[in-house]
């Protein structure tokens, strides 16, 4: 018999995140397929009350928490001492959690300290033949694996925009506190602040429906043979702010700026898709004046649809990485593309 | 050395990224095919945390960057060839398969083990850095573990900078979500950062570095231990490459204004 513990922290108002909420739908359903196995809610942070009552009706068997306002910041330290006593008041054989930032600095860790294993990344979870297995990715992307693990008890760290999120109606349950001590140099690291990209320049949105990825070709001569960086970012910008699409960036262009050449003002590494960037999720993904290499392309595993504009027709994109390819220039395309969003008539080159 | 930081930076190699990876059964659990003809690499994001050891070192007199790395060492030798001649360090070589399938618990363990046993180890001043995901097993797991083990609390993981304030307090910038950093302050080491990207590009070559770091990596390759890993308690059910590349639909020769009405169609839906 498995006994299964949904981890959890609340949000600093006092909500569960969705991955949280997708997470807890993982776990139900792993439940449902296990014979005999049993689920528990363990959750860290504060204003638990509030958190628990919107999933009180999941049939999870009891509710366990570790409340206060020291759990409340996003800390190594603290986050650890309360998972280990979850996990030590529970003893769950398996421990499905969201791989949110916030966990995934500190779930395999301080699962260690009661001889859990943690695998991360999971991209899914199925029963076979009675056992639980997980699948997930090597390799930044490139290969898939289903794996397992004899050991117990055994994590997982579920990516987000895997499984739909459980909603239910809020009722109430009876929740365990749990009494943890704090020793003072659990708490001598702290949260002093958050650093925001300036106004204007906040162009990563997680949720949007469309990733629109800028290429370092957007930097380089056009058939003019001059630059076009002003208008580069004017016609990346407007498309941003009239589609609300994410902005991501081949790592080239980031790196132009780095060596200080010209290069678009509102571009951080943090906007970089691929090996050594991010993996995001959307359902759509446009990219313009980038190459389509390898390195940059196993960043989209995760995007469903995607279309390219690219001048050459043999780019990375033209060999199966790519729905559509448009051979096109993408200044002419964007800029018309912003007329048609807005409505307008903007002014040709 | 007395007031200077001790920075141990972790890294194994991985494959060039631009090279095709293809998965094969080994005797041993999955492998890579040709796994020891592809071209390596060190870890994408280990490069960076070197780049911000040295960066960091080279700011305060009297520190030392050690790079401790788990890699077959024929392969680490040739990666070595290159990295040398970014940045001034130790190497402290463990002979040791490198590849994706396998279990970070059991690299965790030789690493902290290989860094208990570097000599002169002061943890009033220690930092341990490497990439907050390798580009293999792509898993975060490592450093925490290497941490527990260690018994180091001070744990960040996606790092971008560190800052160093005038009490002799750390400024750590950690990713959060939609671009944003979490700050958090601490005052005591040891600490360990898992790096991000960083804000440093990648240093030019320096033939010079390389040669004083060479006297060091040689020896430190030929006397480098070698150690097995298990897997024990890992079993992979499959191991293949994604399903069938896209069949993509190439599109010449249309006017400006149809593709821009097709794509805000696509858009749209
Ligand atoms: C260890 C390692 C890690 C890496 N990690 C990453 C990573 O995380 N992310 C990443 O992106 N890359 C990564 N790379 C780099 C990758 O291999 C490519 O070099 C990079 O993605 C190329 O960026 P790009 O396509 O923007 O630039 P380029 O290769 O310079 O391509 C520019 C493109 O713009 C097109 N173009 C120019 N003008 C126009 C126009 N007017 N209209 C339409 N198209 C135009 C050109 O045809 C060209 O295809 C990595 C490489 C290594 C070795």
């Amino acid at each position: 018999m498995e006994k299964i513990l949904v981890l959890l922290h609340t949000e600093s108002d006092g909500s569960i995140c969705r991955g949280g909420l997708e997470s807890l739908n993982a776990s139900l359903s792993v439940k449902t397929q296990l014979a005999e196995s049993e689920l528990v809610i363990g959750i860290v942070g504060n204003n638990v009350k509030s958190a628990v009552s919107n999933i009180a009706g999941c049939g999870a068997k009891s509710f366990v928490a570790v409340e206060g306002e020291q759990f409340d910041q996003p800390r190594y330290c603290t986050d650890a001492i309360a998972i280990e006593s979850i996990m030590k008041a529970v003893k769950p054989s398996i421990i499905i959690a969201p791989a949110t930032i916030r966990w995934n600095r500190v779930v395999p860790g301080a699962a260690y300290r009661v001889g859990a294993a943690a695998d991360t990344h999971i991209t899914g979870v199925l029963i076979k033949d009675g056992v639980l297995k997980a699948s997930r990715w090597y390799y930044r992307q490139r290969i898939e694996a289903l794996i397992h693990r004899t050991q117990r008890p055994w994590v997982l760290l579920i990516d987000s925009g895997v499984f739909k999120p459980y909603s239910g109606v809020p009722a109430d349950a009876q929740i365990e506190i749990l009494n943890v001590e704090t020793p003072e140099t659990a708490v001598q690291t702290r949260v002093i602040g958050y650093r925001e990209p300036p106004v204007g320049h906040q162009t990563i949105r997680p949720d949007a429906k469309l990733l629109f990825v800028a290429g370092a070709g957007w930097t380089k001569k056009q058939a003019d043979g001059k630059v076009h960086i002003e208008e580069a970012e004017k016609l990346i910008l407007d498309f941003l702010n009239l589609t609300r699409a994410s902005l991501g960036s081949s790592k080239s262009l980031v790196d132009i700026g780095s060596e200080g050449q010209a290069v678009l003002s509102f571009l951080s590494h943090l906007n970089q898709i691929g090996q050594t960037g991010s993996t995001p999720r959307h359902p759509k993904g446009l990219a313009t004046c980038c190459h389509g290499e390898e390195p940059h392309t196993v960043g989209w595993r995760f995007i469903n649809e995607r279309r390219a504009i690219n001048l050459d027709p043999n780019c990375g994109w033209a060999r199966g990485k790519a729905d559509v390819l448009y051979v096109a220039d993408a200044f002419a395309v964007m800029r018309k593309v912003n007329e048609l969003f807005s409505g307008s008539i903007g002014k040709k080159r | 050395m007395s007031n200077g930081y001790q920075i141990i930076v972790c890294s194994g190699i991985v494959p060039d990224p631009l090279q095709t990876l293809e998965p094969v059964q080994t005797p041993t659990g999955p492998g890579l095919k040709n796994e020891m003809m592809l071209p390596a690499v060190l870890d994408t994001w280990a490069s960076h945390a070197l780049y911000e050891a040295a960066h960091l070192a080279s700011k305060v007199v009297g520190s030392k960057v050690w790079l401790v790395s788990l890699a077959p060492k024929t392969k680490l030798q040739q990666v070595m060839m290159i990295v040398a001649q970014k940045a001034q360090f130790e190497l402290v070589a463990v002979d040791c398969p490198s590849g994706g399938f396998s279990d970070p618990y059991e690299s965790a363990v030789v690493l902290a083990d290989t860094i208990k046993s570097i000599s002169g180890l002061d943890f009033n001043r220690l930092f341990i850095f490497g990439g907050w995901e390798s580009a293999s097993r792509g898993a975060g797991v490592t450093l925490q573990i290497v941490g527990e083990r260690l018994g180091i609390i001070n744990q960040f993981q996606g790092v971008d900078e560190i800052k160093i304030n005038d009490d002799g307090s750390f400024d750590v910038y950690e990713r959060i979500t939609e671009g944003k950093h979490q700050i958090s302050q601490f005052s005591k080491l040891p600490a360990i950062l898992g790096w991000a990207t960083g804000n440093l590009p990648e240093p030019k070559n320096n033939p010079q570095i390389g040669m004083v770091n060479m006297r060091t990596i040689m020896p430190s390759i030929q006397r480098a231990k070698q150690v097995k890993l298990e897997n024990k308690n890992l079993v992979f059910t499959s191991v293949q490459l994604p399903k069938q590349e896209r069949t993509t639909r190439i599109v010449k020769d249309m006017p400006v204004e149809e593709i821009a009405r097709e794509i805000v169609e696509w858009i749209k839906q």
